[in-house]
């Protein structure tokens, strides 16, 4: 067996300077259900694409650099970590599991998420969470613009600043942020917040692993519910 | 997609090795474009030399004999270097625009890919790999420089779609992303006496800036003038004589990741094409704002 691929530790180590990426995902994608493989390390990762996409076991995922586009992308339970930034698309379209990335993340990130939680360490660029469709989103720094374009469900949390058209033709998802938001998108309007939205965003803060922010200090954002349906009444608003 | 790259030194030492360092970046991007490569490279300018970068399809036939005939016509020295299809022409300053000219009668085939006293750009249809292989870009030094791996989507793939687009001395662009209003705004910049060789989107941003800097702005104003005047998905890389410059539009769909260090400032479409330059795991690394024009000069 190459050195790479020995045990260290209890985890299984992939080392993408010596293996090919398609080793390691087709080796992610073999896993059965109940397999005692349950750690994974993947060394120099250094920029690669799909990293770890399409997991679908409850497995530990410590991916050690930066990565490019689209990592940990449909993941479904699996709790992944980029140690270090992450490109386009990270966790688009996750359904279950956590990821987190301990660098900044690139645009679109967890993009059309339908669950789990997708912790950003760092800040997240343009389009964070568009079309979400029940994703749990924490970015601990800023967001880019046009985030949350066209949200669906879940939540999207930021504890620093958001850009232009937040929330623009948003459905039902709710944004809660900490920060200034540079501008609101059509139909996204401030809301009130109220007891059940403290104790849901103390649940995601917690969740994420925050501590030390209250989530007072935030506003809540969402849908005016105005453009769901088209109304000529409406018809300057799009 | 496309594949850009971009490489500004501070540190004097890496000057050696600038060639060596974009090749790579460049080279990693390959599976951005596959259609053409392109890349410019600023060496230090001397003041008492001018560099024209020419180009034939028929390298054997032009370039022979052409110091000599090129250096009767203008009536000063001139040296030919040449490199597979391309060749660089040395010769005094003033005497550019009169090679330029010169060239156009001696040797109708010729193209002029750019000129200036410090810009030398080589460009071909082909895989970043071999473009760089084939003009030796690896052993070239100088103190900064870009780069282009082209997927065709405004124009054809043929040497002079290749970027980088150079339109004024030792000025030069590359871009990731597609304009929608090239036409007009070609059409604007032939009215005000600028020339166009190519029907490609990224040659009208490159004259756009040329025709703003002869107006007197500096790189910075003409770049922030792109966010006005272009319409479309860019994200441009400039190169000056002594500047290199980012600017990204509004949109900023077209992905771009910078590091610096005290060492470097450094551009690629994608993170992968900085994982090789010394001392990134320590950079300061970042994705350019959009409508932002990030602008460094020597």
């Amino acid at each position: 067996m190459p050195k790479a691929q020995r045990e260290q530790g209890h985890a299984r180590v992939f080392d993408l300077g010596q293996q090919s990426l398609r080793e390691l995902n087709q080796a992610l994608h073999n896993l059965a259900p109940g397999s005692n493989e349950t750690a994974w390390e993947v060394l120099n990762p250094k920029g690669s694409h799909s990293v770890a996409v399409g997991v679908d076991q409850p497995v530990s995922i410590d991916v050690r650099g930066s990565v490019g586009y689209y990592c940990a992308g449909m993941n479904d339970g699996a709790a992944i970590t980029v140690h270090g930034s992450a490109g386009p698309g990270v966790g688009e379209n996750m359904m279950s599991g956590s990821i987190v990335v301990k660098g900044d993340a690139s645009q679109y990130a967890g993009a059309t998420g339908r669950g789990g939680l997708l912790v950003i360490e760092g800040n997240a660029s343009s389009r964070c969470g568009i079309s979400m469709k029940g994703i749990d989103i924490v970015v601990h720094g800023n967001i880019g613009h046009m985030s949350a374009f066209m949200a669906q469900s879940g939540n999207l949390v930021v504890l620093g600043d958001a850009g232009d058209a937040l929330g623009d033709s948003i459905y039902e998802a709710r944004l809660f942020v900490r920060g200034k938001v540079e501008s609101l998108g059509a139909d996204c309007i401030a809301k009130e917040m109220r007891p059940e939205h403290i104790e849901l965003l103390q649940g995601l803060l917690d969740r994420a692993g925050i501590t030390g922010v209250k989530p007072s200090e935030f506003k809540r954002y969402g849908s005016a519910r105005k453009l769901y349906n088209f109304n000529i009444d409406n018809a300057d608003a799009y | 997609m496309c594949g850009i790259v971009g490489l500004f030194l501070k540190d004097k030492t890496l000057e050696p090795k600038l060639g060596a360092m974009l090749s790579e970046m460049l080279i990693s991007l390959s599976d951005r474009g596959p259609d053409s490569a392109g890349i410019a490279i600023y060496g230090a300018a001397t003041g008492n030399e001018a560099k024209i970068t020419v180009q034939s399809p028929k390298a054997d036939r032009d370039f022979r004999g052409l110091d000599a005939e090129l250096a009767k016509a203008i009536g000063a020295p001139v040296s030919v270097a040449v490199k597979s299809t391309h060749a660089v022409i040395r010769t005094t300053p003033d005497k550019v625009d009169a090679a330029r000219e010169a060239l156009q009668s001696l040797r109708p085939d010729i193209r002029i890919m750019g000129a200036g006293e410090a810009v030398e750009i080589y460009k071909e249809v082909g895989l970043p790999e071999a473009v760089v292989d084939r003009f030796d870009v690896r052993s070239m030094t100088g103190t900064h420089g870009i780069g282009h791996t082209r997927m065709a989507t405004e124009s054809a793939v043929t040497t002079m779609g290749a970027h980088p687009f150079s339109t004024g001395a030792d000025q030069c662009l590359v871009h990731n992303g597609s304009l929608s209003n090239h036409n007009n705004v070609r059409r604007e910049l032939v009215r005000e006496g600028m020339t166009f060789e190519t029907e490609n989107d990224t040659e009208v941003a490159a004259a756009y800036l040329s025709n703003r800097m002869a107006h007197g702005k500096n790189l910075g104003e003409a770049l922030e003038g792109t966010l006005f005047d272009l319409d479309g998905f860019f994200t441009f890389v400039v190169g000056t004589k002594n500047g290199f410059g980012v600017v990204r539009d509004p949109i900023a769909c077209k992905p771009a990741v910078m590091a610096e260090t005290d060492q470097y400032v450094a551009f690629g479409s994608e993170y992968r094409a900085l994982t090789k330059l010394p001392g990134i795991d320590n950079a300061r690394v970042w994705e350019p704002e959009p409508a932002t024009v990030y602008f460094w000069e020597h």
